[in-house]
């Protein structure tokens, strides 16, 4: 059996073979895990100067309240995230959570106030489930939509703005979580002044039909290297960002994971929209309390990197359990072996020395604050 | 003598003695390099027992005894420096020499062109 023939593609899937990416599977598609520079290479390129990502496998989705008015859609979608939608102003740009009953997390998304509709950028993995929750929980009063016809890259690093103003004067006084529509090489796009590496950076919306045109265009920057997946991943571990399904997931709120930033006072204890999201009773007391236990930033000692999965031992014969690791590897710009995982609240503070598990023995890691290399989002 | 396991180890062979590293091709699928850990002088191993583990940014890889034997000396060199086994694989990045408990196992190992032929 071919499995790969079962895999979907994004629409730059020729541009990425042409281009040397070695693919593998990755929720459900055939995605390029590095290209021929290689992991290390593409990470220190994107810090460096410009790195382009295809991340086509994302979910878009659109809301629109059948009233016409975008409130209505923001207070509908309010009922599912524990975020400030109503307060969000058009053109901006905001970080949120699916939550469930039991104040676990569904997906993280982006939510973006595009002024006559939301659009909401949700995990591949996850994105069908979301739009059936949405649906499900908004359908009566919104139209959800999935857009299927749409492409993403992220275009990230210290020389994204200048690449894209080439293309685009207009993005240069764009602020991080901006949003705006813009015409890129003729095509309808959405660009967002945000990405998932710790870089300023722009994430843009492309018809899947234009978008190996602008990739092209992009691409021929001489500051432009494209960047695969594995290069993703240890740019956002070392920026200190969560992945769905390894570092959050339906067993993790958003307190323990250290996420409360995302929950504005308007829907906490005593605001104006106090909860009213899935998990509310459990989250709510989280917030003003703690919870007991918190993803922490872990820095192995050695050069050993400690992956995903490695238990969390209070003494060096691993004999005290007391948490585990749900990202790791290492930091190309950090230079040095870089991770997360969760620790009792009692061994979660900075300085806090725990054993990691690998391969038998257990390795001295320090609790850390996040993120390791400091992020440079223009505010 | 020059042979290959299909777990993509080399073995140059010199008397009873085989200097073990791996293969350009793995070096090249593995990616850039950042951590090897190579095993102890002394200890003695069976063919497929992990000898070293070699990380990536991405992931971990053991690396294989590719016969039975001793480990007599390490390549220090590639514990200070990983770069050193995708610079050159199958030179400078050596991993460990092992005295081989029966030299003549060696013969059933691939040579050159039916490894070439392994990995296309």
């Amino acid at each position: 059996m071919d499995v790969t023939s079962e895999l979907e593609h994004t629409p730059l899937h020729a541009l990425n073979l042409s281009l040397g990416a070695r693919m593998v599977p990755f929720a459900g598609y055939e995605m390029p895990v590095q290209y021929a520079a290689g992991v290390m290479k593409e990470h220190l390129h994107t810090r460096s100067a410009a790195g382009l990502f295809d991340v086509s496998h994302m979910g878009q989705i659109a809301i629109r309240a059948r009233s016409g008015d975008n409130a209505d859609a923001a207070r509908a979608l309010e009922s599912v995230v524990p975020v400030d939608v109503l307060g969000l102003a058009e053109g901006r740009q905001r970080y949120a959570l699916f939550t469930n009953e039991k104040g676990g997390i569904l997906d993280d998304l982006m939510i973006a106030n595009r002024g006559d509709h939301l659009f909401l950028v949700v995990n591949a993995a996850c994105k069908d489930a979301d739009f059936a929750h949405l649906r499900s929980h908004l359908g009566e009063t919104c139209d959800v939509t999935m857009l299927a016809d749409r492409a993403l890259i992220a275009l990230q690093g210290p020389r994204a703005q200048a690449v894209l103003a080439e293309l685009w004067a207009d993005i240069a006084d764009m602020r991080f979580m901006d949003v705006r529509a813009c015409e890129l090489h003729d095509a309808a796009c959405v660009v967002s002044r945000s990405g998932y590496t710790g870089e300023d950076g722009f994430e843009i919306s492309i018809p899947a039909s234009a978008a190996e045109d602008v990739a092209r265009r992009l691409l021929e920057h001489p500051d432009v290297m494209p960047i695969g997946l594995g290069a993703r991943d240890s740019l956002r571990l070392e920026a200190g960002l969560c992945l769905y399904g390894n570092d959050i997931d339906t067993d993790t709120t958003p307190v323990e994971a250290g996420l409360e930033w995302a929950i504005q006072k308007v829907r906490r204890a005593g605001g104006e929209r106090e909860g009213g999201f899935p998990g509310a009773d459990v989250i709510l007391p989280q917030l003003a309390g703690g919870a007991a236990r918190r993803r922490v930033g872990l820095k192995p000692e050695g050069r050993a990197p400690v992956r995903a999965g490695a238990m969390l031992a209070a003494d060096p014969d691993g004999e005290e359990i007391v948490g585990s690791v749900t990202s790791g590897g290492f930091g190309p710009s950090f230079d040095g072996p870089v991770a997360m995982g969760y620790a009792p609240r009692a061994a979660a503070a900075p300085g806090t020395k725990l054993y990691a598990g690998v391969r038998g023995k257990f390795l001295p890691v320090s609790v850390t604050p996040l993120p390791f290399v400091p992020n440079t989002f223009k505010r | 003598m020059l042979k290959f396991t299909e777990e993509h180890e080399w073995l140059k062979i010199e008397g009873d003695v085989a200097t073990v590293g791996i293969t350009t091709h793995a070096a090249e699928q593995l990616g850039d390099l950042v951590f090897v850990e190579l095993p102890a002088v002394g200890a003695s191993f069976s063919k497929g027992g992990d000898a070293a583990t070699v990380e990536s940014v991405k992931a971990a890889s053991d690396v294989y005894c590719p016969l039975d034997g001793e480990v007599v000396e390490i390549n220090e060199a590639i514990v200070s420096d990983p770069s050193l086994v995708n610079s050159d694989p199958q030179g400078a990045g050596w991993f460990f020499k092992l005295k081989l408990a029966n030299p003549g196992d060696a013969d059933a190992l691939l040579d050159e062109s039916a490894y070439k032929e392994l990995v296309g």
